[in-house]
């Protein structure tokens, strides 16, 4: 099954990135499919990941960590996330099919940016339905 | 799934190989970064044990140029061949676009040959996807073996074990040598490329 999105979703989805997830102070915010695939990508200008790599990376890790869940007889995990000594990167379902990941530092409250998350990951799932 | 971004005007395509373990997938991959080199921006992603063996899978992205003004950009995924990484090898076929089939030449590996084209067709189902309907070019790898004497299937059998309903097409191939991987890598792109125009028409 092959899925197109036009320029006007698209801007939609990059500008609530933008706006409610990277003015936190997130360094890179990445919205992708559970095949891999990269959707929207934005950074602060400073990071140079290879993100095609991280996409592909992404979506097997969080199908890896939902087929644990599903083993020990959850449903799903609701809070994904790596902490690093420098980075941190949190991962949110949206839908069935998409995924959005957050890297981000110290300076950042992983309460706040979950609570944000839940906000955007509304705001696109309206934009991807559109 | 192929993702089509009409705003970057980018196709990302996934394409697969699959097949029983120590069958040359990630070989394939290996030679195909080696060779083109120069265009792949990224170091070959790779998940391995300690014993060398794909874990959870290998992945290489790779810029084919435009068609049709589109920018595509060939994903290939190895899977983990060994039998007990079912869970992950399933995880990896997820919104597959093409499928190379690497099956294993040698006479010793017949049956594994067998019973893995029959697990990617049981993996597919569970995506509500057929083996019929996807695009799948397959490669019959270790035929450079027959120097070294060691027995090896023939062609026609293989083509009777595993091509008999599929009626894909294959390559006799050398993954060490490169003997076709870049002929069967070429093959499943223009397979799926033309799969995905009559999709989005």
């Amino acid at each position: 099954m092959t899925y197109t999105l036009g320029q006007e979703q698209l801007d939609g989805i990059e500008e609530t990135l933008r706006q409610d997830i990277m003015s936190l102070g997130v360094h890179c915010a990445l919205l992708l499919d559970m095949s891999g695939n990269i959707i929207s990508h934005i950074d602060n200008g400073e990071m140079k990941h290879d993100v095609y790599s991280l996409a592909a990376l992404a979506a097997g890790n969080f199908g890896a960590v939902s087929a644990m869940a599903k083993i020990i007889g959850e449903g799903e995990f609701s809070l994904l996330f790596h902490k690093g000594k420098r980075e941190n990167m949190h991962f949110s379902k949206i839908m069935n099919d998409f995924l959005l990941a957050t890297i981000f530092g110290k300076d950042v409250s992983l309460g706040f940016l979950r609570l944000k998350v839940a906000d955007v990951s509304e705001k696109i799932q309206k934009i991807l339905e559109s | 799934m192929a993702f089509v971004n009409l705003k970057t005007k980018e196709i990302q395509v996934k394409i697969v190989y699959y097949g029983p373990g120590r069958g040359g997938k990630t070989t394939n991959l290996e030679y195909i970064y080696n060779k083109f080199n120069n265009r792949i921006k990224t170091e070959m992603v790779t998940i391995k044990t300690h014993g060398d063996r794909t874990l959870f899978f290998d992945f290489l992205p790779f810029d084919i140029g435009q068609i049709k003004g589109y920018n595509v950009k060939i994903q290939l995924y190895t899977v983990p061949g060994q039998v007990k990484y079912n869970a992950t090898r399933r995880l990896v076929l997820r919104g597959v676009d093409g499928m190379v089939f690497v099956a294993d030449s040698m006479a010793m590996r017949r049956e594994k040959n067998i019973l893995s084209l029959k697990n990617l067709e049981e993996n597919l189902h569970t995506y509500n996807k057929s083996i019929f309907k996807t695009p799948l070019v397959l490669q019959y790898n270790k035929r450079d073996l027959a120097e070294q004497h060691i027995p090896l299937i023939p062609f026609e059998v293989l083509e009777k074990d595993l091509n008999s309903k599929l009626k894909a097409p294959s390559f006799e191939a050398s993954a060490v040598k490169g003997t076709n991987v870049v002929q069967t890598m070429k093959k499943i792109i223009l397979l799926t490329m033309a799969s995905l125009e009559k999709e989005l028409k």
